[in-house]
């Protein structure tokens, strides 16, 4: 039996918030961006994570790799834990583990050339390579994300936004990773740059058997490429399941609203369609309800959902539909 | 795909397959800068001031100290300029020549503006950059430090040390230099600070990219516009300076000179009409400030064209 | 008499690079009680050609054309002119709440202002008015709110309380620009619910600005699809989601994925948007369109009708696209 690529225990993150006019010696407050995550992530698969904005999902990739400080376990393949290896051990893992992010333009040095961008993850890992080697791994590189190869000496404003994203994309597999975290990678794209990054992005994790976390808000687009999802709220997961029996057969009142919610380009469907509004805003992440953490804008909230958090374990080992619901 | 496959290729015969030059920001800024006319002009007067500081002393018949008997006594009738008598800015009190003083003075004057912004942008970078990138505990610290000098009423220090070690250029220099940096170092932070959040900086980190080459290859380099804007602002601002502390009669030492010197000079003889012991080092010295200036402004639009 | 009629409206901007033509040749009308998709992606103009109609076009920018309103001509209509219809005929709600918020006042003494103004209210009738119209816009416990700074909203109310502000002085046009595009997904929903009871409510045509094909399908009548700045496809909503008879609409719905369907593999449209700087001669669209032949470089056909109310602007006949 092979070990997951990932598998993730117990992951919180929490900040310190010192809110104005504390005494320097208040106890600062305690922000939970990530309570509790579990997940498993296997070879060649796609994890996609859905939430709105605040729910916690780009703080949780950004721990996975210790941009921010987490707690719990990461384990590598069965092996380490990320959190709490050595930092030269994690110097290694960090060419494993790469990543791709939102803003196209804002990612990419604007005073290097896209060259030395691509180039700047082989130079970190692999410093002994020449100048000729890396050219030509980056050349290669270029042409496998469809960007023209004599572009080298270009810089990112040269580029349009879809470029961009592909000298990002190109950035991140040039040390031929195993997993790469997309951080809402189309969402600033034109719509119809969107479908060409996508295609590349499940091309190329074809050919070199990436396995891919992909974190966006929007539903869509998550259906589209993701072989399980990951709904979170308020830092908490909501409902984890594959990608059809998600989409089909919401079981979490607030995936199903979440679902209910996404426009659809077809006139008669969309007109017709019957949407879950729900109420209100999210609450504060300083001072999350107790019990369910979504249960202040739930439709089927009863008096338990204040007492006692509902939990995500599996009935048995087959189950692979999660759900932290009281009433799914 | 079997579409975009060929459109992708054509697209490739279509270019050449040598490599394309990139088109650099700086060379989008510098054509900016060319297009602005008032920048371009003081950048024509800063490097005729230049030539001046450094060919104008060929051209002097007498060097600075020299003391031309033949007017000693009657400055006011004798000494006014004229080519004929070799003096082109006529002669100063004593008699010497101030057309190889003006030359002189300049020299000084730019080298304690181009020293003190050098010592700045060095020290002020490196400094600022730093704090803002580690943060935390360590950038609380650096920048105490630097409000705490800002705090010193400077100019009583350095007439002070000036007072203390005697009259010299490079204890001019080192006093200078030691309060240029601060507020540079505090702009350079803040810029850092927002340069910090960008998501370039970020997949730096999460390579693995260490923090000295993070600092040096992607927050310096995309500082230098500021810095240069800067910089060339902080010139002028170091000539005001040391033109005041001349002016106080605490600058250079006798027989060298500078235009703060030269200027206090003029005016204490304005009204023997000798008028123009004042106007030739006065005019060098507006003129440059001018051209810092407009050379300062059109960096800045060149390089930050966002803000027209 | 429409309420709005724009007649080969264009927008050319003067910059430092050389003059950029964001629309070229924009022709639409539109009553009372309607609403309009202006869809496009970045640089198709569509902002341009809201922005022209109310006269807030850039220092740089020129219109030329005809916007007329009720009638009445109001393109490149002097300032005290405008100042009047931007209140009180047509109002715009913007994608960023906050640029059309003053942070440093409480969302009341805004409201306020306005009203007293525009209408000539009393200090309390405004208030009364401002809270009647923050309840309309469903923000639950208005009257305490009304006194809180924008910052203190979240983004959707934020975007709810500019919506009330457009609508005090009950305009007869909305204009939206990108009105849901910084909210999240049940925010949106939200919203959009929220514009259509306004829209029924108080009878006012609306004009969306999006590039959210699905946002557009479940809210307004008509499509007007931009591309480069020209108009590539007009006319009702239905047919156009059904039948697009231009390659870019059809593209373009072909490569959205929709959460109820399951493509294997997303069709694309190749290439980037435009340059506008060098804009082509013929058809914008024709670098990246399959159809293009030699002549889509040098010239492209003016829009022409050709089914009820449907307009389109290419040079392959309907029957070649295949």
């Amino acid at each position: 039996m092979s070990h997951p690529l990932l598998k993730v225990e117990n992951l919180r993150v929490s900040f310190h918030i010192k809110s104005e006019g504390d005494m320097p010696w208040t106890k600062p407050r305690e922000l939970h961006a990530v309570g509790g995550v579990d997940f498993e992530l296997k070879q060649g698969e796609t994890l996609g994570i859905v939430g709105e904005s605040g729910c916690g999902k780009s703080t949780l990739a950004r721990a996975l790799i210790r941009m921010v400080p987490g707690s719990g376990k990461v384990v590598w393949m069965g092996g380490d834990n990320l959190l709490d290896v050595s930092k030269s051990k994690m110097m290694n893992y960090r060419s494993e583990i790469q990543m791709v992010f939102q803003d196209p333009l804002a990612s990419l040095n604007p005073r290097m050339t896209v060259g030395q961008i691509i180039a700047e993850p082989l130079r970190t890992h692999q410093p002994n390579l020449s100048n000729a080697q890396v050219k030509e791994r980056v050349k290669k590189m270029m042409q496998q994300v469809s960007l023209l190869p004599n572009q080298i000496n270009r810089y990112p404003h040269e580029f349009s936004g879809g470029q961009c994203q592909r000298i990002g994309i190109a950035r991140a597999l040039i040390v031929e990773p195993k997993l790469i975290i997309c951080d809402e990678p189309v969402s600033a794209l034109d719509v119809s740059i969107q479908a060409q990054v996508i295609n590349l992005l499940m091309e190329l994790q074809r050919k070199m058997g990436l396995s891919l976390i992909f974190i966006a808000h929007d539903l869509s687009v998550v259906k589209h490429i993701s072989n399980r999802v990951m709904v979170l709220y308020l830092g908490k997961v909501m409902e984890v399941a594959d990608r059809n029996d998600l989409y089909e057969n919401p079981r979490h009142p607030y995936t199903q609203a979440l679902i209910s919610a996404v426009p659809i380009p077809d006139p008669e469907i969309e007109r017709n369609k019957e949407i879950i509004l729900i109420d209100g805003d999210l609450p504060s992440p300083l001072a999350p309800p107790s019990g369910c953490v979504f249960r202040t804008r739930c439709p089927k909230a009863q008096p338990i959902c204040a007492t006692t958090p509902p939990t995500l374990d599996p009935q048995s080992d087959q189950e692979t539909h999660l759900v932290a619901c009281h009433f799914a | 795909m079997l579409i975009e496959q060929d459109k992708m290729e054509n697209l490739a015969d279509a270019m050449v397959a040598a490599e394309v030059k990139g088109r650099s920001p700086w060379v989008d800024a510098r054509k900016r800068f060319f297009n602005n006319k008032a920048a371009v002009a003081g950048l024509i007067v800063l490097i005729c001031v230049g030539l001046f500081a450094f060919l104008g002393g060929y051209f002097a018949k007498f060097s600075n100290d020299e003391i031309d008997f033949m007017v000693i006594g009657q400055v006011a009738q004798l000494g006014g300029p004229s080519i004929s008598s070799g003096h082109y800015f006529g002669t100063d009190d004593l008699g010497r020549d101030m057309f190889a003083r003006v030359v002189q003075g300049t020299q000084i004057s730019l080298m304690v503006g181009v020293v003190g912004a050098a010592i700045a942008v060095i020290a002020g970078t490196l400094y600022g950059a730093t704090a803002g990138y580690v943060g935390g505990r360590i950038d609380n610290i650096m920048m105490r430090i630097v409000d705490i000098l800002m705090a010193i009423p400077y100019m009583f220090v350095l007439i002070l040390l000036l007072v203390i070690f005697g009259r010299s250029i490079s204890m001019l220099f080192i006093g200078i230099g030691l309060l240029s940096w601060l507020e540079m170092s505090r702009i350079v932070r803040g810029q850092t600070l927002t340069l910090k959040n960008k998501e370039f900086i970020e997949a730096a980190q999460a390579t693995g990219v260490s923090s000295f080459k993070i600092i040096t290859r992607h927050i310096v380099p995309n500082l230098l516009g500021v810095v240069a804007v800067y910089a060339t602002l902080l010139v002028p601002l170091m000539i005001l300076t040391e033109s005041f502390i001349s002016f106080l009669g605490l600058g250079v030492q006798e027989p060298l000179t500078s235009w703060g010197a030269l200027i206090s000079e003029g005016a204490g003889t304005m009204q023997y009409g000798t008028l123009w012991q004042l106007v030739f080092p006065l005019f060098f010295f507006v003129i440059t400030l001018f051209g810092f200036y407009f050379v300062g402004d059109g960096l800045r639009d060149a390089l930050d064209p966002k803000d027209r | 008499m429409a309420l709005l009629d724009v007649q080969n409206l264009s927008v050319s901007f003067k910059t430092n690079d050389g003059v950029v033509n964001a629309v070229n040749d924009v022709s639409f009308a539109m009553d009372a009680g309607q609403t309009l998709a202006i869809v496009g992606e970045s640089g198709s103009g569509k902002s341009q050609t809201a922005f022209a109609i109310l006269g807030l076009l850039a220092q740089n920018g020129i219109a030329s054309g005809s916007v007329k309103f009720q009638g009445n001509e109001i393109l490149n209509a002097p300032l005290s002119t405008l100042n009047k219809i931007r209140a009180a005929d047509i109002a715009m709600v913007f994608q960023d709440p906050m640029t059309s918020l003053n942070p440093y006042m409480r969302v009341s003494d805004q409201m306020v202002e306005v009203l007293i103004h525009h209408k000539g209210m009393s200090k309390t009738e405004a208030i009364a008015e401002s809270v009647k119209m923050l309840d309309a816009v469903k923000i639950p416990d208005a009257a305490a709110r009304v006194r809180l700074y924008p910052h203190e909203f979240s983004g959707g109310m934020r975007q709810r309380v500019m919506i009330a502000m457009s609508l005090l002085c009950k305009p007869k046009l909305l204009i939206a620009d990108e009105p849901t595009t910084a909210l999240d997904v049940t925010v949106q929903a939200q919203t959009m619910t929220l514009f259509s009871e306004i829209q029924s409510e108080f009878g006012m045509g609306v004009i969306l600005i999006t590039h959210d094909l699905g946002v557009v399908a479940g809210f307004c009548e008509e499509v007007m699809v931009l591309y480069g700045g020209r108009v590539m496809e007009q006319g009702p909503t239905d047919p156009i989601f059904a039948t697009p008879s231009h390659p870019y609409t059809r593209g373009l719905l072909r490569a959205i994925p929709r959460v109820d369907q399951l493509n294997a593999e997303l069709d694309t449209i190749p290439g980037s948007p435009p340059n506008m700087l060098q804009a082509p001669k013929g058809c914008p669209f024709e670098p990246r369109c399959q159809y293009a032949q030699e002549d889509c470089v040098q010239s492209l056909r003016p829009l022409t009708e050709f089914a009820t109310g449907r307009k389109r602007a290419c040079n392959r006949e309907l029957e070649e696209l295949i």
